[in-house]
């Protein structure tokens, strides 16, 4: 679609694509190193586009379909042990799968795009978009005491965006981030503007950005070992402190939300993703009704904004968090919250989404409005 | 202004493509434009439907349940969308295969005989512009100049030799919509 | 003459590799790891490849492979090396990569990785240590265990009817177009040593020359895992485990 090649800035460059083709041309032109991937609907678009583009004749990144999402992740393990940058993508299935890898990943501090285009579950579910992935994201997917970064484009051009800040936050918290995302955003045609082109990274650069990496140990320098084990507890459990205090500074410095019409309401609606779309246009309906509503979008899922949605609890008389799912971000919003004021759920499951007007009904009826 | 538009029919009958010109051609007028193949359980059937947003501001919702205009190619399509037609909006659609005919009042009904048109075109490829010109006839959201824009730049440079004959189709959908 | 007369360069007839260091290895007396390490830390520094060689360790008894050769390291999820390893190399062609992966590892839970890894061809060396037990774990079932021999988790002796065959993956690794080195060698005397480091250190050239995927599979022993002595399991392993490994060159192109 785009044959600008090379290291050209091109602000204004408007294309109309889908969300998944979005993350291939933005990852190319990010700079990443490196694609391993396998093929599940409905997110097959992201490795089919990275193949048409085939940056390896250009950028010289890497573009390998693996034999199974578990090879796929550990692809990512080796290269991100390596200091480079390294995503994979899959849909929920897929994304169960590589949750041994993902866990490895984090213990093994390294940095990482991961992107999960969710459809309907559980089991091989349905094609259809779904956000039942949350709970599995943010509260661990793999064993362990870990946390991922998780980012909720709710646009073609977040997919883009969120491809380049992903990588960025991974690198400099070294530890895996997530696009969580599902089938509206990812097969949704919209405007974009690509991010221009950077040059990859030299051997040079990685190895002062990445000091850790392992990938050959030059004379005078200790060697560098990625591992994951430690069988004295003692140094585990200080090992895991170490992790949790570099939690604790990404909850402290990286939360990320977006306030639709905010100001002045009498309720609130937490949604993310493509729900957060949805209800924007309940917003509207809302208010030529006169209904005082407002609709909070957290960005970051994890770390999730649950200071601000605290504050919010001061403010307003009650809360309605949409998703498509039976109700998983609702706890993280009962959390913050921590009982001030009533917190309902919406969703629809198993790959149905609601329309604006059926989330307006709903949230009358729930929070008796 | 904004339009939002629902475009349903069998599988096989262009509507993704057609939806994706109709997207194209937004961009070239510089609007804001979505478009959401279809998702959920009326996938099933063998229909396929897209919402399409063109809006001179942000689009909020890329799914909806009313829309200002539908473009119906076929029977089931016109039994599920008819409703979702917002008071005073239009629907258009294709003749061929459509036995109990759209019964509102309070809408405006247009009637393109496309596939007819096609057939005598002697090619059944342009049938969906053939509708993307009786749409523009009667909604003109975007100039016939960035539809072939549009054309220009959603297809690849080996088909570009085929917008004339697509422009072709355009006018002729502009000639034979009726409205009933 | 004293001690200090004797601990001279100019007398040095045998000594411990360069690359390898001095943390105390964990590995059992008898146990075939420990000379396979030092023929890795051999060949490496012979083809002076030190800061362009990552090694992939797996999980099983040498897991902590990564403890005692002077190099990088990455430590691979339970049979996963070979994806960890092709990750590494795709990014790096420049780099010499290997994994060291066990029986389990390689030819039960990493089955797929490995065939798929040799089927790409990836330029990887893949050294394979075939004890027919799991050690780590404490002498469980492998998949090269003989028919009748017992472990912990066939502690009546493998059944075909109930446990299957012993797989023979360097055979199947051979028939991989990917592949052009597979060999299977031993360590168990002076000789066989010798010629096993050839057949390693081709494995390594072929590594760099960019010939596709090489696999040397070391027939070995668990001294502890089948409860003899070190020089029991040397005999034991001549006699049951070469028949059913036999030593020499799958496929050498």
């Amino acid at each position: 679609m785009n044959k600008n090649e090379g290291n050209t800035i091109m602000t204004e460059e408007v294309e109309l694509m889908k969300g998944n083709e979005a993350i291939a041309h933005a990852a190319v032109r990010y700079g990443a190193d490196g694609y391993f991937g396998y093929p599940i609907t409905p997110q097959s678009e992201i490795m089919e586009t990275l193949m048409e583009l085939h940056p390896w004749t250009t950028t010289g990144m890497v573009v390998l379909q693996a034999e199974s999402e578990v090879a796929a992740i550990n692809m990512v393990y080796g290269g991100a042990g390596c200091g480079k940058r390294v995503m994979t993508s899959s849909s929920s299935p897929g994304i169960s799968l590589k949750q041994e890898g993902i866990s490895y990943i984090a213990a093994g501090q390294l940095p990482c795009l991961l992107v999960n285009v969710m459809r309907g579950g559980p089991g091989l579910g349905t094609i259809q978009p779904s956000q039942a992935d949350y709970f599995q994201t943010v509260k661990g997917g793999g064993h362990g005491d870990y946390r991922l970064i998780t980012l909720a484009p709710a646009s073609v051009q977040e997919m883009a965006d969120f491809v380049g800040l992903g990588f960025d936050l991974a690198f400099k918290h070294r530890t895996p981030a997530m696009i969580l995302t599902d089938g509206v955003i990812g097969q949704m045609m919209e405007k974009v503007v690509l991010p221009p082109h950077r040059p990859r990274l030299t051997e040079e650069q990685i190895r002062k950005e990445s000091p850790w990496a392992s990938s050959g140990k030059p004379a005078g320098r200790k060697r560098n070992v990625i591992t994951t084990l430690e069988l004295d507890s003692a140094v585990m459990e200080q090992i895991n402190i170490e992790l949790q205090n570099k939690y604790k500074h990404i909850e402290d410095t990286e939360v990320r939300y977006e306030e639709i019409g905010c100001e002045d309401v009498d309720y609130l609606i937490v949604a993310f993703g493509s729900c957060a779309r949805i209800c924007q246009k309940t917003v509207e309906l809302a208010h030529e009704q006169g209904l005082k509503i407002g609709l909070f979008r957290p960005i970051t899922l994890w770390p999730f904004p649950s200071k601000i949605l605290n504050r919010y609890a001061d403010k307003v008389k009650g809360m309605i968090s949409v998703e498509l799912n039976a109700g998983q971000m609702v706890e993280d919003v009962k959390l913050a919250v921590n009982g001030k004021i009533p917190v309902e759920h919406f969703g629809r499951l198993g790959g149905i989404v609601p329309d604006p007007n059926e989330v307006l009904e709903a949230l009358k009826t729930k929070l008796r409005i | 202004m904004k339009e939002e538009i629902i475009i349903a029919g069998f599988g096989g009958q262009g509507v993704l493509s057609m939806g994706k010109i109709l997207a194209y051609s937004g961009l070239m007028e510089g609007k804001e434009v979505s478009w959401m193949p279809s998702y959920g359980p009326e996938q099933r059937g063998g229909t396929a439907n897209v919402t399409v947003i063109l809006n001179d501001g942000p689009i909020s919702s890329p799914i909806l349940n009313q829309y200002d205009t539908a473009i119906i190619l076929n029977q089931p399509s016109l039994d599920k969308f008819e409703s979702a037609v917002k008071p005073g909006g239009t629907l258009i659609f294709d003749g061929y295969g459509i036995n109990h005919p759209p019964k509102r009042k309070d809408i405006n009904v247009y009637q393109i005989n496309a596939m007819d048109a096609a057939t005598e075109m002697k090619n059944d490829k342009t049938f969906n512009m053939i509708i993307l010109g009786g749409l523009l006839k009667v909604r003109p959201i975007v100039t016939l100049e960035n539809v072939v824009k549009g054309l220009k730049k959603s297809l690849p440079e080996r088909h570009h030799h085929l917008i004339p004959m697509n422009e072709q189709a355009i006018r002729k959908g502009m000639d034979i919509i009726k409205k009933l | 003459m004293n001690v200090t007369d004797i601990i001279k360069p100019e007398n040095i007839v045998y000594q411990k590799p360069r690359l390898m260091n001095d943390n105390h290895m964990h590995y059992c007396p008898g146990c075939s790891h420990g000379v396979v390490h030092k023929l890795i830390a051999e060949v490496i520094d012979e083809l002076g490849i030190e800061e362009k060689t990552i090694g992939v360790a797996p999980v099983g008894c040498a897991v902590f492979a990564y403890n005692y050769l002077d190099i990088d390291w990455q430590e691979a999820a339970h049979g996963r090396a070979p994806a960890v390893a092709t990750g590494i190399k795709r990014l790096n062609p420049d780099k010499v990569v290997f994994t060291y992966q066990g029986d389990g590892d390689l030819a039960a839970i990493g089955t797929a990785e490995t065939i798929h890894a040799c089927n790409r061809g990836e330029n990887i060396v893949i050294i394979f240590i075939n004890n027919a037990i799991y050690g780590m774990t404490g002498g469980q079932m492998a998949p090269t265990t003989l028919i009748n021999m017992k472990t912990s988790t066939c502690p009546f002796g493998r059944n075909e009817q109930l446990n299957g065959y012993p797989l023979k993956i360097s055979d199947l690794l051979a028939q991989l177009e990917g592949t052009c080195l597979v060999t299977r060698q031993s360590v168990h005397t002076a000789p066989a040593i010798k010629k096993a480091k050839k057949k390693l250190r081709l494995a390594f050239e072929n590594s760099m020359a960019g010939k596709g995927t090489s696999i040397v599979e070391f027939v070995s022993t668990c001294a502890s895992g089948w409860k003899m002595t070190p020089e029991a399991s040397n005999k034991w392993m001549e006699q049951n485990m070469f028949p059913m490994y036999p030593i020499g060159d799958l496929k050498n192109v």
